[in-house]
């Protein structure tokens, strides 16, 4: 009995994993010729994702075959060159400004959503539009004096000054989604609570951080993705101490000889833990990227 | 629930002394404050700094000839022919891209919004486009997709004429052939899960009722296609195309690793544009007033964007 629960646990996990957009029994199923369609269509968009991967576990000379062979024997040769040729500090400059930048975010926004939600101040939409207007600016207008204030300071080349950059670029998106969780959050509960006598922190760490905890989940999941992945800046800001995973691969612009299978190498490692948070966050995902509008 | 609120809010609130209201009232704005503050420094401050620096002859190669021109680098941004034909590869690459995505991300939710064998798996899968970081996609299609001698696009073709006893394939310098659609290709790439996501959470969010009600009345799978999910999908399509075109507006990886806006300037778009400006000619002057430019035109696309936020989100406060 038990060795039967233990052996059924893993698929039932992978079940769910795949199974958990299903609706109840009332959604319509697609006929077996759509069921193609649909699979040809996701397997195409898929494609270059999996010959990505593909092409970094061979070795140059099959990478630049044509026509090309999907079968060439594997190695791990690419990735151990990327360590030689030490992406690690790219790694670790991205990592700091991700993680760092996401938690200013997170300690900027909360507060901010708390007093838009739970206890808004007057005119809350009001404050709500002037974060979300903010997104809305190109960041490229702001590069030149972003550029030349940061030269002036003596902050070139150093990760902080991405960091800072990149918690006002994340902030509208988390104040606008931690606000959609805060709403959600019942009233009622909340009056009931305040009558009882409860103070504050007990406010918050019984009621409200319970209904907010897979919200801050997502918000963070979805700042780091755009910090991890943002090029502009970085690009243009860092020179070689302070350099993100992006500008490791602006190496790879140029054609030099063969490279095409240690490119696909670095472009699935530099791409691993974004791709890891989205199908994380893949349910709140839609959320975060329509600003919460869309739930 | 709401008959029982409703009589509560009516009431008149409890009489408080003035000064205790006006504490309250600050005590309120304190957690937003911080956050406040900082957009707006961060944020702001840069772009009024723009402004006045889109005021000056300022080229950094030039250091003495630093001075206040009024609007003349405006003047030059109007009349660079240049710049126009940034604004026009930026029009033609936006809108490609947008309306292409949304065209596939449409048919894809509409596929997804069934049930089929793998669906949660498919769904994924389709994901992933967007999550691969913008600039290793970009040199992905690059590289190992668009490349003439061993990209995957020629490789395939090169494959299919060798099984029907061809010598070799045709080889398409795709990237110099067709500049454009190339960056369009990987851009729609990328965006089509994007819209695919925000149309399906649409789909999704459609009463059932009433598609059982159409289904029972006998209309047929396109008029109720037309007559029902296309108005209920409309705010989402809106939703989709404006943040998608104001995402899509400043695309700087893509152009900057796939074309480096050539070949001469056939795929340069604006922010590629302003780059060049402010870091190969060194022009701050002219940089700034490309700069206003494009935030007064992202201004116009994001009022319409704001609306249709607006709209949805009164429905969901509402609600």
């Amino acid at each position: 009995m038990t060795a039967h629960a233990a052996v059924g646990a893993p698929g039932a996990r992978l079940r769910k994993l795949f199974r958990r957009h299903d609706d109840p029994a009332g959604t319509p199923r697609l006929s077996p010729l759509w069921t193609f369609v649909a699979w040809l269509a996701t397997l195409a968009f898929f494609a270059p994702v999996a010959w990505m991967v593909l092409t970094s576990f061979h070795q140059e000379a099959d990478a630049a075959t044509n026509p090309p062979t999907p079968l060439a024997p594997l190695t791990l040769d690419q990735y151990q060159l990327l360590f030689g040729r030490d992406i690690t500090p790219f790694l670790l400059n991205s990592a700091m400004a991700s993680v760092i930048s996401t938690l200013l975010v997170l300690a900027l926004a909360v507060p901010t959503a708390y007093a838009l939600s739970i206890k808004p101040v007057e005119k809350w939409t009001d404050v709500m539009f002037f974060f979300l207007s903010t997104k809305f600016l190109p960041a490229i207008a702001a590069l030149l004096p972003v550029y030349m204030i940061v030269k002036e300071v003596g902050m070139l080349d150093n990760v902080w000054t991405l960091i800072v950059l990149y918690t006002a670029m994340n902030l509208p998106i988390a104040v606008w989604m931690m606000r959609s969780f805060l709403a959600e959050v019942p009233k009622e509960i909340l009056e009931a609570a305040e009558v009882d006598g409860a103070n504050l922190p007990t406010v918050l760490l019984r009621i409200v951080a319970p209904v907010a905890m897979p919200g801050l989940a997502a918000t963070s999941l979805i700042c780091f993705i755009f910090s991890w992945n943002e090029f502009m800046f970085a690009v243009n800001l860092t020179a070689t101490q302070a350099s993100t995973a992006p500008v490791f691969l602006v190496g790879f612009i140029t054609n030099e000889g063969l490279f095409l299978a240690r490119l696909c190498a670095a472009a699935t490692l530099v791409s691993l833990p974004v791709l890891i948070a989205g199908f994380a966050a893949q349910d709140k995902l839609v959320r975060g990227l329509s600003l919460g509008a869309v739930k | 629930m709401t008959t029982l609120t409703a009589p509560r809010k009516t009431a008149p609130p409890p009489a408080r002394p003035r000064t205790r209201s006006g504490v309250s009232k600050w005590r309120r704005r304190i957690p937003l404050l911080p956050a406040l503050i900082f957009t707006i420094v961060v944020t702001q401050l840069p772009f009024v700094a723009t402004l006045v620096i889109s005021t000056f002859q300022w080229n950094i190669l030039q250091p003495g000839d630093r001075h206040f021109t009024g609007l003349s680098n405006y003047a030059f941004v109007f009349t660079d022919e240049r710049l126009r034909a940034a604004v026009l590869n930026t029009v033609v690459l936006t809108a490609s891209v947008v309306l292409i995505s949304v065209l596939l991300g449409l048919g894809l939710a509409m596929l997804l919004d069934r049930r089929f064998v793998g669906r949660g798996l498919a769904r994924t899968l389709l994901i992933a486009p967007f999550l691969v970081m913008p600039v290793a996609a970009s040199l992905l299609w690059k590289h190992a997709i668009y490349n003439p001698d061993y990209g995957l696009l020629n490789g395939t073709l090169n494959a299919v004429y060798q099984f029907f006893g061809a010598d070799h394939g045709p080889t398409v310098d795709w990237i110099s052939s067709y500049p454009m659609p190339a960056v369009v290709v990987s851009l729609v790439w990328q965006w089509t899960p994007f819209m695919m996501l925000i149309l399906l959470a649409g789909l999704q969010a459609q009463p059932g009722d009433v598609l059982e009600a159409a289904r029972v009345d006998g209309a047929s799978a396109m008029a109720t296609f037309r007559f029902i999910t296309l108005p209920h999908l409309r705010q989402y399509l809106e939703l989709g195309i404006l943040l998608g075109t104001i995402y899509v507006v400043q695309t700087f990886d893509a152009v900057y690793t796939i074309t480096q806006g050539g070949p001469g300037s056939q795929t340069t778009n604006l922010p590629y544009e302003i780059y060049l400006t402010m870091f190969r000619k060194y022009e701050y002057g002219e940089a700034a007033a490309a700069g206003v430019v494009v935030v007064l035109g992202s201004i116009v696309i994001a009022t319409f964007a704001l609306r249709t936020i607006a709209s949805l989100f009164r429905e969901e406060t509402s609600r």
